[in-house]
């Protein structure tokens, strides 16, 4: 028999006896998503903006001192000023240097500053949330939920075959608990809420 | 009501009489039939919590044999209720003598709040009083809320103690955390029960309890043993002998 | 017994400083969670649903998996099953071989480590590097993690400084942790560039959508799967559930029982390989079929890995991980280590003093304190129980059964413990007596008093 075979075996022959599926409960809502939102991002160690349309938004954007860096990426309609295009980067170690990318978000999390990159939106190389300093991130405000149950309501997979919650920048409490900044990934992350 | 079953466990009752003849007074005191069955030795815990569950079965056969008459069952200890209303079903198996028996073994503070009702206590105990309430009344008999779990707080031994006159319960640091006592534990894991026992001392110390309270001795034994050892002057004082001399009413 | 928890946890509590030092880190944690998941009003009704999914899953668990596998395959992700450690170490050197791969970098994995995948891989020439900042500390000291969560929280900061000075060559005298976390974000960054593969874990699988979820707060999972083509994965066959919307359930707990965090920073979904890459998912049974087929232990193949348990345990934040005889330490570990072998765990299960704070902290209920219990008696049916502990606890019960013997014997000792309390040392109580005191013996028993108080005589002072 192949491993296939034997696991599965043993599991039919387990003879547990069948348990129903319980229904998920039902998230208290608490209070404006939007504002919830803000605080939340803040709490993971990001900074939030709230910005009324498209011009702020690149107003703002262009503001950050991340921003003035020169290796940057835009992958958002609305923030112009990208100095790496990535269809011309044909291999992701490429990045490394990267300073900052600015990456659409699908949906927000308020009840933990959690923004859904899905996966066409990062273009050619899925390491563009991860390998450059900083982040950028922007989402609607029509497209904040509550909670995760909320969000993952909103999710569709398999579509994009690739996904991430990204809750604030890289952190580490791997020594004696003090929470450090900057693992790995972004040292940064500032997150845009715009409308 | 018909009578009460006073269950009094083995060590309580050579170590710790005063603490029986309280409850004893506080039952009778309600105005309720008590009786103590001259036959009871030990519930077997402490062989089942180290695994030998062949040497608490005969134990916990004649306890129910014992205790299957009364009305109710009352002791002054949450672990060795939880004892019989928790796991002699999964020793005994679940026969109806032995659930119906369960079901109605209380401790003590349970008993005055949930069966008797108790909403009043009338007494004075004018003393900086730090509650430690035991694991097995937490987390078996679910006395008081835990810290762990998000529900609504609550504390049925705290309700009771917080009406006496003059008391004054202090807020410890960790306010449900084990004392290390845990049975043969204390034995078996020498070093960190003393260190857990220590440890609870100095949160009660800190947080200016003159004395240690609780509902179960089995936990005052071991915090009283290292305190005296330390020198430390933290006398205990069981629930009961609190409420001894009190008024207690619907 | 060759590994003793009571032995290794004297000598942790012997270094009384750090000892304490250990409790309050941990203990840290611990308030982080308690504020954590109590800025969830449904956080008792979501542990009752985790509990109630991973239940359901746990009934059909093979035809969850065969799901998964058909619509993972359909992703284009290539899918392996492995019996134990020995064939998913050569399905996974395999994989590697093929692609040439000399530099591997892993993000955390338990079941790796169960499997003893690194020292199996580095046999055959390949570099192995744990990625995840604890994970790397404990892999450059050359210990085991001593928690699951938090792999190297038994170390100090001056300890880690020293380490990288010895390792990695950086200045000595360093233990800032900022500093040392950019000393190995710039070590690692240089491992993530040229490696030829990643390995991750599995946090969750689902069934329904054949995509599975790594979830870090490093990102180092990430690293390591965005910049080499070949991303292998290695789950336990319990890491399924069936739909995507169970996640919501899930996410919400894990991260706030493992940190107190409302999410951990990365949460990363799998559904395809990386263009031009490649994607494979090892399935692995290892033991846990056979737990599954025991309903007394099926329950602790629930976990989650979110450490929480740990964390509160007062044993394990006074004794260490590295205390424990199986690799996972604290509640969890004393749980599964003894269902899997308990010969060889055997003192694990008495290393609680079944407080049952595990229990009521764990977010998916998993009744561990119960579980420790049930183990016990299973020590005691395979007389796994040391001899001595064994006969007291027949000749008490002997005495027990005979209330005339309890009562006397009860008077004889109170009697030598008031005449000559020294004598005690010698009795069984000498333990006790190392560093605490017996109460003290009184003349009556609460009999006496009885007779006296139904009686209606006078209370006789002692």
């Amino acid at each position: 028999m192949t491993a296939r075979e034997t696991i599965l075996a043993a599991l039919r022959a387990s003879g547990a006896e069948p348990v129903p599926a319980p229904p998920h409960p039902v998230p208290v809502k608490q209070g404006d998503p939007v504002a919830r939102f803000l605080e939340s991002v803040t709490a993971v160690g990001g900074q939030s903006y709230r910005v009324p349309d498209l011009a702020a938004l690149a107003a703002g954007v262009a503001k950050l001192p991340a921003w003035s860096s020169p290796r940057r990426v835009s992958l958002v309609a609305g923030i112009p000023g990208g100095t790496v295009d990535l269809e011309a980067v044909d291999d992701p170690h490429e990045l490394a240097d990267l300073d900052v990318a600015a990456i659409p978000g699908e949906l927000g999390v308020a009840e933990n500053g959690a923004v859904w990159l899905k996966g066409e939106s990062l273009g050619p190389h899925r390491a563009v949330f991860v390998i450059p300093e900083h982040l950028v991130l922007v989402v609607n405000a029509a497209d904040i939920v509550n909670d995760m149950q909320e969000a993952y309501g909103r999710i569709t997979l398999p579509r994009p075959g690739y996904g991430v919650f990204v809750s604030g920048p890289s952190k580490t409490a791997d020594i004696e608990q003090s929470l450090v900044i900057g693992a790995h990934g972004a040292r940064s992350c500032a997150v845009f809420v715009v409308g | 009501m018909g009578k009460v079953g006073l269950f009094i466990p083995c060590y309580v009752d050579q170590f710790f009489p005063r603490v029986g003849l309280a409850t004893l007074r506080v039952l009778r005191g309600l105005g309720l039939e008590v009786e103590y069955p001259r036959d009871q030795t030990c519930c077997g815990q402490p062989m089942y919590n180290t695994g030998c569950s062949r040497e608490a079965r005969p134990l916990a056969e004649r306890f129910v044999r014992l205790f299957a008459g009364y009305e109710a069952v009352v002791a002054p200890s949450a672990s060795c209720v939880s004892m019989v209303k928790l796991h002699y079903p999964e020793l005994l198996g679940g026969t109806d003598e032995v659930r119906r028996l369960a079901g109605r073994t209380f401790d003590l503070s349970e008993y005055l709040v949930d069966v008797v009702k108790v909403t009043r206590v009338e007494g004075e105990y004018a003393k900086k009083v730090g509650l430690h309430r035991s694991c097995h009344g937490i987390r078996e008999l679910r006395e008081s809320s835990s810290s762990e779990r998000m529900d609504a707080p609550f504390d049925k031994t705290r309700q009771l103690v917080s009406q006496l006159r003059g008391i004054e319960l202090v807020e410890l640091d960790r306010p449900d955390e084990c004392c290390g006592f845990g049975g043969t534990f204390a034995v078996t894991e020498e070093a960190v029960s003393c260190m857990m026992g220590r440890d609870r001392i100095a949160d009660h110390v800190r947080a200016g309890a003159e004395v240690i309270a609780g509902y179960d001795m089995s936990c005052l034994m071991h915090l009283d043993g290292l305190a005296r050892r330390d020198g430390t002057k933290l006398p205990i004082v069981h629930v009961a002998e609190m409420l001894e001399k009190a008024r207690l009413s619907r | 017994m060759i590994h003793s928890h009571p032995d290794k946890a004297r000598a942790f509590v012997a270094d009384d400083e750090r000892a304490h030092w250990h409790d309050k880190a941990l203990w840290f944690v611990r308030v982080k969670r308690d504020r954590g998941a109590a800025t969830v009003p449904e956080w008792e009704a979501l542990r009752t649903a985790a509990e109630g999914i991973k239940a359901h899953t746990l009934s059909r668990l093979g035809a969850y998996l065969e799901e998964f596998e058909a619509k993972a395959a359909a992703n284009g992700i290539q899918v392996h099953w492995a019996r134990d450690g020995e064939e998913h170490n050569r399905i996974v050197h395999g994989i590697l071989e093929r692609h040439r791969v000399s530099l591997l970098v892993k993000s955390k994995s338990m079941l790796t480590e169960e499997l003893h995948l690194n020292p199996y891989l580095e046999a055959r020439g390949i570099e192995v590097v744990d990625t995840d900042l604890g994970e790397r500390i404990v892999q450059l000291a050359g210990e085991p993690p001593s928690h699951i969560v938090m792999p190297a929280i038994h170390r100090k900061k001056e300890e880690i400084g020293e380490l990288f000075h010895e390792k990695l060559g950086t200045p000595k005298g360093l233990s800032d942790p900022t500093v040392l976390t950019g000393k190995a974000r710039v070590h690692l960054r240089e491992k993530f560039l040229s490696a030829q593969a990643g390995l991750t874990g599995v946090n969750f699988a689902i069934a329904e959508t054949g995509g599975f979820v790594v979830v870090t707060n490093e990102g180092n999972a990430d690293m390591g799967t965005t910049l080499p083509r070949v991303h292998v994965a290695s789950m336990g066959i319990e890491k399924v559930i069936p739909r995507l919307a169970d996640l919501g359930v899930f996410l919400r707990l894990l991260a706030r029982s493992a940190t107190g965090q409302p999410v951990s920073s990365y949460t990363t979904h799998f559904h395809a390989p990386l263009p031009g890459g490649e994607l494979h998912v090892v399935i692995v049974d290892s033991g846990r079929s056979q737990m599954l087929s025991e309903a007394h232990r099926r329950k602790a193949l629930s976990c989650i890995r979110c450490g929480a348990c740990l964390n509160t345990c007062p044993v394990y934040r006074r004794s260490g991980g590295y205390s424990y005889s199986y690799l996972i330490p604290g509640p969890i570990g004393s749980v599964l280590g003894p269902h899997r072998d308990l010969a060889g765990h055997a003192s694990l299960p008495f290393a609680s003093s079944l407080c049952g704070s595990c229990t009521d902290v764990c977010p998916v209920k998993v009744d561990l304190h119960h579980q420790l219990l049930v183990l016990r008696q299973e020590a005691g049916e395979e007389k796994l129980i040391p001899l001595g502990k064994r006969l007291g606890m027949k000749a008490a019960a002997f005495a027990m059964a005979r209330p005339g013997l309890f009562r006397a014997g009860g008077r004889f000792a109170r009697w030598v413990l008031r005449a000559a309390p020294g004598l005690a040392r010698f009795g069984p109580a000498a333990v006790w007596l190392r560093g605490r005191e017996l109460p003290e013996a009184p003349r009556e028993s609460f009999a006496d008093l009885y007779d006296r108080e139904t009686a209606g005589k006078p209370e006789e002072r002692s």
